[in-house]
């Protein structure tokens, strides 16, 4: 079965404040454990529960995350 | 059976808005200006008035707001923004005006040009960001820090008996007959978020109409100044700044104050 | 088509000039001795009449950065103030230079330092030719001597400001912008239908968006924008600059004199030529750029020079730097409003000539 939502995330942008984590219903999210170019640890989807709600992406205030829906 | 993409164009739901620019935020990790940003760039994407939008950079941390908001816009002399402002929308009446201010340049060194542009009911969106420090300069105390609350120029907690109360500007210029729609908002959580951007869209949406000044405060956290990392800022925000600085409309169209402007709730 | 010829106090005949310059908007505050300009334009119709906005605003502060608003929206933009309210204008004119931003400065002047007295003075030339504000820049400065000047100045001032993008600052007194003298008015000018292209106007579809800013944090981009800035000040040295000779081809000894004390200088110029002595006047127009060839030409005519100032000497430095030590420079002043005669101007002059002969005798005819 296809998932409901997906989302993809501009590693090199995100500069791991965690704030998306949180605001995560399905915790679809965890924080890498390498580092990108600006030495931040990024956010990682790590299971495939994702609804599509766009709740990280809206609190990215770095806007790195963009978000699929099946409708 | 391995999973299907569903990552195509037709499933796209949310990606950032065309009223952003592609430019890196200068912005430290988990700071709530680059989504406040976005929430005023998503309405103004959303009423289609990019082209007919001028907006007024202040000085504080958001002082290059102009990289990153794609509309044309003003740098503004520290404080000065509300005049600045006043100034476009005498000459552009046709033309939708914000600024977008911090707490030190609204409500300490701008508070002259921010109560008065207000009591002329200048047909503006004021967009303030109190995050109750100055950011840029290296957190130092704003008029809207915390009793107690320290910075680095009260490294012992704001004594209010020496320094002064923290100033609710918001609820003061609720109270002037110039401001139509005032309100405080935040934008740390999803909800809060969208809730910001249909106050910023309401309010732009007054300006239209010519209704008078329309403010809109986010309250949001300065985790390099506050010293917390910022999932912490954010809670320590809810946990201190909300109590002082409670969320919700203080203005609204048609009913004047809510709970007579004392507080948003 | 007969001319209409007014009689019109200086600060009205410059309102009504910046109505029909076509200016799109005034932003000011009250202050002696210039509050009729604000006045005349709010009881002038200008609405129906052309458009323009008059706004009185809470500061002169706030004025300012409202001018900053308008112009960066490429809009002809004026205020006006006098000594005091012109140091608040200071962040703002800096910040408008900084930004390349066009509009018009009206400063007439009162006596100071700090509140001081609401009589006319000079002694805002160091602030109006030097800067007065923060950072390497400049000021266009216009010095009328007559209501007459002051009107044409305000149409003046709009072009240079726009030809150059540069804030042009008409500096006047108290004496000239509350006589009264007959004027000649030029005729209603357009105000401005095209937006210059660095002007926010609202981002146009498929272009980028346009700024309006003096902030340019790396300290290669600045030194560029001030490389820029002296450019385009050498410029404005290069073509503009204007002043006005009275009797200089066979002058011995010169009054140097802008604005009011120009027209004491010329009597007192007047007295001395009816005692014998060929004195001659060089007024200066544009007090930057100042007339720097001109003094010098004449540094090597003349056995000396007398500046004529309603200051303690401000100009005289100028001169001086123009003269290079070839000729005596002196200055002669009253000031904290007070204004000097002809005669004693005069004598101030006589109370020279016998030093300046010694050291560099006139040639006889």
């Amino acid at each position: 079965m296809a998932a409901k939502g997906d989302i993809i995330i501009d590693i090199e942008r995100c500069k791991g404040c965690q704030v998306c984590l949180d605001a995560c219903p399905k915790d679809v999210l965890e924080m890498s454990k390498k580092v990108n170019a600006k030495g931040y640890q990024y956010t990682v989807k790590v299971n495939s529960d994702c609804t599509g709600c766009a709740n990280c992406a809206i609190v990215c205030p770095d806007a790195v995350i963009k978000v699929y829906r099946v409708k | 059976m391995a999973e299907q993409s569903i990552i195509s164009p037709e499933n796209l739901v949310y990606k950032k808005t065309e009223v952003m620019t592609d430019r890196e935020l200068h912005y430290c990790p988990g700071c709530g200006h680059g989504t406040a940003h976005r929430m005023l760039a998503e309405a103004i994407d959303e009423l289609g008035i990019q082209s007919e939008t001028i907006g007024v950079a202040p000085v504080g941390c958001s002082v290059l707001a102009y990289y990153y908001l794609n509309v044309d816009m003003q740098e503004a002399a520290h404080g000065r923004a509300p005049a600045v402002a006043t100034g476009i929308k005498r000459v552009l009446p046709e033309k939708y005006v914000f600024t977008y201010q911090g707490d030190g340049d609204l409500a300490a060194i701008g508070t002259s040009e921010t109560i008065h542009a207000c009591n002329r009911g200048e047909n503006i969106l004021i967009v303030f960001i109190n995050n109750g420090i100055y950011g840029m300069t290296g957190g130092q105390m704003a008029p809207t820090t915390l009793p107690g609350m320290k910075s680095s120029t009260c490294p012992m907690g704001r004594d209010v008996k020496t320094m002064g109360n923290p100033l609710k500007i918001t609820e003061l210029v609720a109270q002037l007959p110039g401001t139509y729609y005032v309100t405080r908002q935040s934008v740390h959580t999803p909800g809060n978020a969208r809730k910001a951007r249909r106050a910023m869209k309401k309010a732009l949406e007054y300006q239209k109409e010519n209704k008078g000044t329309c403010l809109v405060e986010v309250v949001s956290n300065c985790p390099s100044g506050w010293k917390m990392n910022p999932v912490d800022s954010n809670k320590w925000m809810e946990e201190n700044m909300f109590p002082f600085y409670p969320l919700g409309d203080i203005k609204v169209p048609g009913k004047g104050l809510v709970n007579g402007g004392k507080d948003g709730r | 088509m007969t001319k209409e010829i007014r009689l019109m106090k200086g600060n009205e005949a410059m309102a009504e000039a910046a109505i029909l310059a076509g200016v799109d908007a005034y932003f000011g505050y009250p202050i002696t001795p210039q509050s009729e300009i604000i006045e005349y334009l709010m009881s002038a119709n200008t609405a129906e009449r052309t458009g323009m906005q008059v706004l009185q605003a809470e500061s002169e502060i706030a004025s300012i950065n409202m001018v900053y608003g308008a112009a960066g929206c490429g809009k002809r933009a004026l205020t006006s103030s006098s000594s005091p309210g012109i140091s608040l204008k200071m962040e703002g004119i800096s910040y408008l230079a900084g930004a390349e931003l066009p509009c018009v400065i009206v400063n007439v002047v009162r006596a100071g330092p700090g509140l001081a007295t609401i009589q006319p003075s000079q002694s805002d030339y160091f602030q109006a030719v030097k800067g007065g504000g923060h950072g390497d820049y400049k000021l266009i400065v216009l010095a009328p001597s007559t209501v007459q000047e002051s009107v044409d100045f305000m149409r003046l001032a709009f072009d240079l400001a726009f030809r150059y993008r540069n804030p042009v600052m008409i500096l006047t007194d108290g004496i000239i912008g509350q006589m009264m003298e007959k004027v000649e008015l030029f005729e209603q000018q357009p105000r401005l239908s095209e937006a210059p292209e660095w002007a926010t106007r609202g981002k146009k579809p498929g272009e980028k968006s346009t700024v309006v800013t003096s902030l340019h944090l790396e300290s290669e981009d600045m030194e560029q924008v001030n490389l820029r800035l002296q450019a385009k000040y050498r410029e404005v040295e290069k073509n503009e600059v204007r002043f006005e000779s009275y009797r200089c081809e066979d002058a011995e000894v010169l009054f140097v004199a802008f604005g009011s004390s120009a027209r004491i200088a010329r009597k007192a110029m007047d007295l001395a030529r009816m005692k014998g002595i060929r004195a001659g006047l060089l007024r200066p127009i544009t007090l930057y750029p100042f007339p720097v060839d001109e003094v010098r030409r004449l540094a090597g005519q003349v056995s000396g020079m007398l500046t004529v100032e309603m200051n303690a000497g401000q100009m005289v430095e100028d001169v001086r730097l123009a003269v290079n030590g070839r000729t005596p420079v002196e200055h002669f002043g009253r000031f904290g409003g007070m204004i000097p005669g002809p005669d004693e101007t005069l004598k101030a002059l006589e109370s020279r000539l016998e030093e300046w002969h010694k050291k560099q005798p006139a040639q006889a005819e």
